[in-house]
C-alpha cells in the first residue's frame, strides 16, 4: 500500500463483486430457513388438520355396486387405482368405504372401483351407531324392543323413542359400571390389605404367633364386611342392569340383514344425512368429549385417551421435578466451585456425550437398575408380604417412578449444559460486587448468580421436557402398557401412586396405529391421539415461557 | 517487560548504572525507588501497603509497592494503563483471590490489621471495605435490596434498621431524592450514572472504613461523571477513599493525595496539588501534563 498506482492495480475490476454484497448468502440463509418452517408448518398444518377432522361427522351413501352388494358407508378415501392392482385394467379411480359391516362381510372397510359403483343415494335414516362391543354399525333403525313388546316401529318413531330412552339407560349404565370399578376396587383393596397384614405378621413373628392369629381374625371381620359390602353392591347393580334389561333397538343394515343392539350398549348414534351444521357440531363436540374424558375402549381404538393424557402430563412434570434440582447442582458444582482443569473439561466431555446416547439404552439402563435393583430393594425392605403372599412386586417392576427417573436421566445432559451456559453468561462484575459487599460464595450464588440465570436455566428445563414428554423407547420398557385404567393420582392413599403402570400418548400412538386389529379405523386415532400429544407438549412449554418470561422481567429486563 | 520479571537481570542492575530516567529505567528492569512526600508522612494512615509484590503466574504484576493511604481523605491512583492501579486496588479487598494462579508477598494493613494474615477472614474482611468498579453492577434486583445487600447478607432482618440505613446511603450517595418514589423498582431501570451512584450507596451502606474506586466515572457521560465527582467531593472527610482513574482532570479535582504508578512500580506520590504543579521528578510533571503516557 505505498502509493496510490500500486493499489488500483490490485483491484482488478471497478464494480463491487456480487459475494461482496453478500445477496446470494441471504438468500441461501434465508431459503434454508424457509425450507426448515415449510416441513415444520406442512407436519403440524397435517396433524391438526387430519386430527381434527377425525371427528366431524361425515354423510352415509348407500352405495349399490354393479355386482348387486349394496354399502351404508362413509366414503374415507378416494385415490387412483392402480392398473396392476386392479381386476380390471383401465379403472381410473378407487373408493375406500367404511362399511362397518364386519359382522356381515368380515371387513370394517371395503375398496370399490369407481366403475363398479351403480346407484348412490344418501338415506335421510342411515344411522351410525357407536357400540360399546363390535365397533361401528351402519345401518336404518327398524324397531325398538322392550322385552317382547315392540315399543316404537318405523325409522322415525324408533329414533324419536331412542333419543327419549337413551340418556337414562346409558346413566344406569355408567353408575353400575362405576359401583363396580371403584367401590368393589375399594373393597378388593380392603381385603388385600387384610390379607397382607396376616402374610407381614406371619413374617415378622413367626407362624403360630399371637400377632398372626390377632390379623386373621382382623381378617375375618373384614372379610365378613366386605360380603355384606359385596351383597348390598350386588343388588344395587342387579337392579341397575335389570332396569336396563330387555331394551333393545333393531337396526336393519345396507346388506337386508338385521341387527340388533341392547339399547345400553350404545354409547353413541348420529344420523348424519339429517343432521344439519349445529347438529353435527353437537356430535363433534360429543366426540371429542369422550375422546378427552372416557377410558379407551375396543383394544384402544375407540373411547377416550384420559388415562394416556394424565399419564403424559404427571410423567413430564415428576421428570421436570426431578431433574431440575439434580441437573442444575450439578451445573453449579461445574460452572462455579470446580476449578478449571483436564478432569473438568473430561466431564464435560462425557456430559455432552450422554446426550447423545441412544433413549432405549437408558430404557434398559432404567429396567435393569431401578426396577429390577432399586425397586426389588425397596420390595425387600417394605412390601415382602406382597412379594410372598401373591409374589407381586410393586416397585420392582416398571411403573411411574421409574419411568420418571429413567427420563430424568435421559434428559440430564440437556439441563445441565443448558445451565452451566446461563450460569457462565452471567457478568462476572456482578460476582464481583457481591463478594466485595462481604458476601460468600453460597450467598453470592444464591442471591445474585442463580435469580440472573433462573431464564436460562429454563430454557433447559423446557428443552428437556419436550424431549422428555416425547420419549417412547424407554418407557416401553419401564412402565408404560397398552391399557391401565388405574390413574397414577386418585382419591386413595396416598394419592400419588408413583409404583403404578401408566398409559402413555406417544406410546399408544405406536400401539393404535401399529398394533392395532382395525388399522384402516384406527387411523384417523393416530392423528387426533398425536394432535392431543403435540398439544399438550405446546401446553407444557407455553407454560414454562410464560414463567421464564416473568422471571426474565424481574431478574433480567430493564424493568420489572 | 520481560526484562522486569528476570530475576538475573537484577544481577545486571547492579553492575551497570541505570539511566537517570526513572521511567526509562523501570523499563530496563532496573528497581528504582518512590518519591514519596513528606506531607502524606504527616496523615494518619487508615490503610498501609507494605513491601507488596504480586505475580500473576510468572509475571510479576506489583513491585514492592509501600505507601500509606491517609485516614478522611481521597487518594488517586495514576498511571498508563497496565501498571497495576487496579491490581493493587483489588489487592486492598482481596478480590485478587478469586483469580487463579495468583501469589503474593508482603502485608497490607487496615487500621492495623494485617489483611494478607492467614488468620484473617476474607468476608469479614471485605464487609470493612466498599468498592465501585468501572462498569456499574447493580444487582438484579429492586433498588431497595440492592442498597441494603450488605446487611442482607449479613442477616439483618429489622425492617427499620434496614429502612434508615437505605435512605442514609442513598442520600450519601445524593441519589435519595431520584429514586425515593421507586425503591422497589428494578434497579436496572436506572440510568447509567444512577446506577453507578447506587453501587456507591451500596458499598457505604455498611460503613466501611475504606472506599475502593475503580475507575468509577470511565462507563459515564460527561453529565453523570459530573455528579459522581461531586459526589466524591462530599464524601471526603466522611470516608477514605482510594481511586484510580484516567483521567488527570478528575485526579485534580477530586483528590487530597495523587500516586503516580508505572509498570507495577510507585513512582512518585504525595499531595494533588504539589504532584500537578511541582512534582519532584520529571518523569511525574511528563505524565500529568500529559505529554507522556
Amino acid at each position: 500500500m505505498s502509493s496510490d498506482r500500486h493499489r488500483h492495480r490490485r483491484l482488478r475490476s471497478s464494480h463491487t463483486a456480487l459475494a461482496a454484497h453478500g445477496e446470494p448468502w441471504v438468500w441461501l440463509t434465508a431459503g434454508c430457513l424457509a425450507v426448515a418452517i415449510a416441513m415444520i408448518g406442512g407436519l403440524l398444518a397435517l396433524i391438526t388438520a387430519r386430527g381434527a377432522a377425525t371427528f366431524w361427522p361425515v354423510p352415509l351413501e348407500l352405495v349399490t355396486a354393479a355386482d348387486g352388494r349394496r354399502f351404508l358407508a362413509e366414503v374415507a378415501e378416494r385415490e387412483p387405482a392402480r392398473p396392476e392392482t386392479t381386476e380390471s385394467p383401465g379403472q381410473s379411480e378407487r373408493l375406500l368405504l367404511r362399511t362397518a359391516a364386519f359382522a356381515e362381510t368380515g371387513n370394517h372397510f371395503e375398496w370399490i372401483a369407481l366403475s363398479d359403483v351403480g346407484r348412490v343415494s344418501r338415506p335421510e335414516w342411515a344411522t351410525v351407531v357407536e357400540r360399546l362391543e363390535g365397533g361401528r354399525l351402519h345401518g336404518t333403525p327398524s324397531r325398538m324392543l322392550h322385552g317382547e313388546q315392540v315399543v316404537a316401529e318405523g325409522p322415525a318413531a324408533v329414533w324419536a323413542a331412542f333419543e327419549r330412552e337413551h340418556p337414562a339407560a346409558r346413566r344406569r349404565w355408567r353408575q353400575a359400571m362405576r359401583l363396580d370399578r371403584v367401590d368393589r376396587g375399594r373393597l378388593q383393596q380392603k381385603l388385600r390389605a387384610a390379607r397382607l397384614a396376616v402374610v407381614a405378621a406371619r413374617l415378622e413373628s413367626g407362624p403360630g404367633s399371637a400377632a398372626e392369629s390377632a390379623a386373621a381374625t382382623r381378617e375375618q371381620q373384614v372379610q365378613a364386611e366386605a360380603d355384606g359390602a359385596t351383597r348390598s353392591l350386588d343388588a344395587r347393580t342387579a337392579a341397575l342392569r335389570a332396569e336396563n334389561d330387555g331394551w333393545i333397538v333393531e337396526f336393519e343394515t345396507a346388506a337386508g340383514g338385521t341387527t340388533a343392539v341392547p339399547l345400553d350398549g350404545i354409547v353413541r348414534a348420529w344420523q348424519p344425512n339429517r343432521l344439519g351444521w349445529l347438529g353435527k357440531l353437537g356430535v363433534y363436540g360429543s366426540r371429542w368429549g369422550e375422546f378427552l374424558a372416557d377410558d379407551p375402549r375396543e383394544a384402544n381404538s375407540a373411547g377416550g385417551v384420559f388415562p394416556a393424557i394424565w399419564g403424559t402430563v404427571v410423567m413430564t412434570l415428576i421428570m421436570a421435578l426431578l431433574v431440575a434440582p439434580f441437573g442444575v447442582l450439578a451445573a453449579l458444582y461445574l460452572r462455579e466451585y470446580a476449578s478449571s482443569g483436564p478432569i473438568t473439561a473430561a466431564i464435560r466431555v462425557a456430559i455432552n456425550n450422554l446426550a447423545g446416547v441412544p433413549s432405549i439404552v437408558y430404557g434398559a439402563f432404567g429396567l435393569g437398575f431401578f426396577c429390577y435393583g432399586l425397586g426389588a430393594g425397596i420390595d425387600e425392605l417394605f412390601f415382602k408380604s406382597s412379594l410372598v403372599a401373591d409374589s407381586q412386586p410393586v416397585f420392582g417392576t416398571g411403573g411411574l417412578l421409574w419411568a420418571s427417573l429413567t427420563l430424568a436421566l435421559l434428559t440430564l445432559p440437556v439441563v445441565i449444559v443448558a445451565t452451566e451456559e446461563a450460569l457462565s453468561a452471567v457478568p462476572n462484575s456482578m460476582r464481583e460486587g457481591s463478594y466485595a459487599c462481604g458476601a460468600g460464595k453460597w450467598q453470592t450464588i444464591r442471591r445474585i448468580v442463580l435469580p440472573r440465570a433462573l431464564p436460562g436455566i429454563m430454557t433447559g428445563l423446557i428443552l428437556a421436557m419436550a424431549r422428555g414428554a416425547g420419549e417412547v423407547a424407554p418407557l416401553m420398557l419401564v412402565g408404560v402398557k397398552k391399557l391401565a385404567l388405574d390413574l397414577p393420582v386418585d382419591g386413595t392413599f396416598p394419592f400419588i401412586h408413583a409404583e403404578r403402570e401408566f398409559m402413555h400418548l406417544a406410546y399408544l400412538i405406536y400401539d393404535v396405529g401399529f398394533q392395532s386389529p382395525n388399522s384402516q379405523a384406527a387411523q384417523p386415532m393416530v392423528f387426533t391421539i398425536t394432535f392431543l400429544l403435540v398439544a399438550i407438549i405446546a401446553a407444557l412449554n407455553l407454560a414454562a415461557i410464560w414463567l421464564r418470561a416473568r422471571l426474565r422481567r424481574r431478574y433480567v429486563a430493564q424493568t420489572f | 517487560m520481560q526484562a522486569a520479571t528476570d530475576p538475573n537481570r537484577q544481577g545486571k542492575a547492579s553492575a551497570e548504572a541505570p539511566p537517570s530516567d526513572r521511567l526509562l529505567a523501570v523499563a530496563q528492569g532496573f528497581e528504582v525507588d518512590s518519591e514519596v512526600h513528606p506531607s502524606v508522612a504527616a496523615e494518619q494512615p487508615v490503610l498501609e501497603i507494605d513491601r507488596f509484590n504480586l505475580w500473576y503466574g510468572g509475571k510479576q504484576a506489583l513491585h514492592r509497592i509501600t505507601m500509606s493511604i491517609p485516614h478522611g481523605k481521597v487518594t488517586a491512583l495514576v498511571g498508563p494503563s497496565g501498571c497495576g492501579k487496579s491490581t493493587l486496588l483489588r489487592s486492598v479487598n482481596r478480590l485478587n483471590d478469586l483469580v487463579q494462579n495468583v501469589r503474593i508477598t508482603g502485608d497490607m494493613r487496615l487500621n492495623g490489621d494485617s489483611i494478607y494474615d492467614p488468620r484473617m477472614d476474607v468476608i469479614d474482611l471485605r464487609k470493612r471495605m466498599g468498592m465501585v468498579f468501572q462498569k456499574p453492577n447493580p444487582f438484579p434486583m429492586s433498588i431497595y435490596e440492592n442498597v441494603v445487600y450488605a446487611l442482607r447478607i449479613d442477616g439483618e432482618g429489622n425492617r427499620g434498621v434496614l429502612d434508615e440505613v437505605c435512605e442514609i446511603s442513598l442520600r450519601g450517595a445524593a441519589l435519595w431524592d431520584e429514586v425515593k418514589d421507586r425503591l422497589q423498582d428494578s434497579a436496572l431501570g436506572l440510568s447509567g450514572g444512577q446506577q453507578q451512584r447506587l453501587c456507591i450507596a451500596r458499598a457505604i451502606a455498611a460503613e466501611p472504613e475504606v472506599l475502593l474506586l475503580d475507575e468509577p466515572c470511565s462507563a459515564l457521560d460527561p453529565i453523570a461523571t459530573g455528579k459522581v465527582e461531586d459526589l466524591i467531593q462530599e464524601l471526603r472527610g466522611r470516608y477514605s477513599v482510594l481511586m484510580v482513574t484516567h483521567n488527570m482532570q478528575q485526579a485534580s479535582r477530586t483528590s487530597d493525595y495523587t500516586a503516580f504508578m508505572y509498570l507495577g512500580r510507585l513512582i512518585e506520590y504525595g499531595g494533588t496539588t504539589d504532584i500537578f504543579t511541582k512534582p519532584v521528578l520529571r518523569e511525574t510533571e511528563a505524565y500529568v501534563t500529559g505529554r507522556f503516557g
